[in-house]
């Protein structure tokens, strides 16, 4: 693929938008080839109407996030699982 | 994102122009009054938003270059031509305006000032700013980690926080805790030992960590530069989960 990549830390606010906690630094799976990796190590394509995020193996789609006025489409289809931290609750 | 957790969701808040400053012929530092800011971790970035009078409305997203400090941020960015949002804060921005930020964005291109680890820090043009919030917080936190930069430009007139990085370079490694290397592409100071070029092995061997001693490191710049550093990294044998990189586009970039 010739066009270029950024890495997945730029979704980082978008997904902020709609997350309390940040999607980036989680691990996941992607469905097609069974990659793991961090979030933020994915490449993210910004030449579309939105980002779409893919498999840094594989080149699978993992994520698609499309931003519209009051309304935000999240496509997380090519993700096995998520693996995400949490803060710490007895703080 | 360490003790200044924010739960909740990420929304916009409105930042004021404090001050200007020239850095190079393209590229500028805004500093920005943000009375709810709460502090970042070196390494995030925030999304700037502007709207036309017309409604349209845009966003980039640029790395913090100083240190955390409550109230306050600062931007330097680097003017892309044809760009939407950089020539308005590069060229136009005056102290008193205002615009749509959010943040701090971003917890994966971070470094702790508690991390004992030597770093190595390459930076492609304004990739060096995130890598210089790092350096200030390693200044301002006391850390003893010892830092290693690395620094892509074109020229050494294109060299963002010149005079800064100088005065390291001339404290002396001892002093500053900090090594600082050059590589120039297309025109080098005057006396330069070697022609401009882009990065390549001998240069990142010369300048950075042997893998033995197991450094972090941070890799930022355009995308071609980024992957060039990481994959001659990891040729060197430094283990691929040690090197975080943030690549931000073609040549200039979003930043």
């Amino acid at each position: 693929m010739s066009e270029t990549w950024i890495d997945g830390n730029m979704l980082a606010g978008g997904l902020r938008e709609i997350f309390t906690i940040d999607l980036t630094t989680a691990r996941t799976q992607c469905a097609g080839c069974g990659q793991i990796g961090t979030v933020a190590e994915t490449r993210v394509y910004q030449h579309a109407p939105g980002l779409v995020a893919r498999c840094r193996n594989c080149d699978a789609v993992l994520l698609r996030l499309v931003r519209a006025p009051q309304r935000a489409y999240l496509d997380l289809h090519g993700m096995s699982w998520l693996e995400l931290r949490l803060p710490d609750e007895t703080g | 994102m360490a003790r200044t957790a924010v739960l909740g969701r990420l929304t916009w808040q409105v930042a004021t122009v404090e001050s200007a400053r020239t850095e190079t012929a393209t590229a500028r530092t805004l500093a920005l009054d943000l009375p709810d800011w709460p502090g970042h971790l070196p390494g995030q970035h925030v999304d700037v938003r502007l709207t036309a009078a017309d409604g349209y409305s845009t966003q980039r997203s640029y790395s913090i270059a100083n240190a955390s400090e409550p109230g306050r941020v600062e931007l330097t960015v680097q003017r892309v031509a044809d760009g939407e949002v950089s020539p308005y804060l590069t060229e136009l921005a005056e102290p008193g305006d205002q615009f749509e930020l959010r943040g701090p964005i971003g917890g994966y291109f971070t470094w702790s000032p508690t991390e004992p680890a030597p770093v190595l820090l390459v930076g492609g043009g304004s990739g060096i700013v995130p890598l210089m919030a790092m350096i200030r917080t390693r200044s301002v936190a006391g850390s003893r980690a010892p830092f290693r930069l690395l620094y892509s430009s074109r020229g050494p007139d294109d060299v963002i926080y010149a005079a800064e990085l100088d005065r390291l370079a001339t404290a002396g490694e001892a002093a500053s805790g900090i090594e600082i290397s050059y590589v120039y592409t297309r025109s080098t100071p005057v006396g330069w030992p070697s022609p401009p070029g882009r990065l390549d092995r001998a240069a990142l061997a010369a300048a950075g960590w042997s893998p033995d001693r197991e450094p972090l490191a941070f890799v930022c710049g355009p995308t071609g530069f980024v992957e060039t550093a990481s994959s001659l990294l990891v040729e060197q044998g430094h283990a691929a989960n040690r090197i975080k990189t943030e690549r931000f586009g073609p040549t200039g970039g979003a930043r």
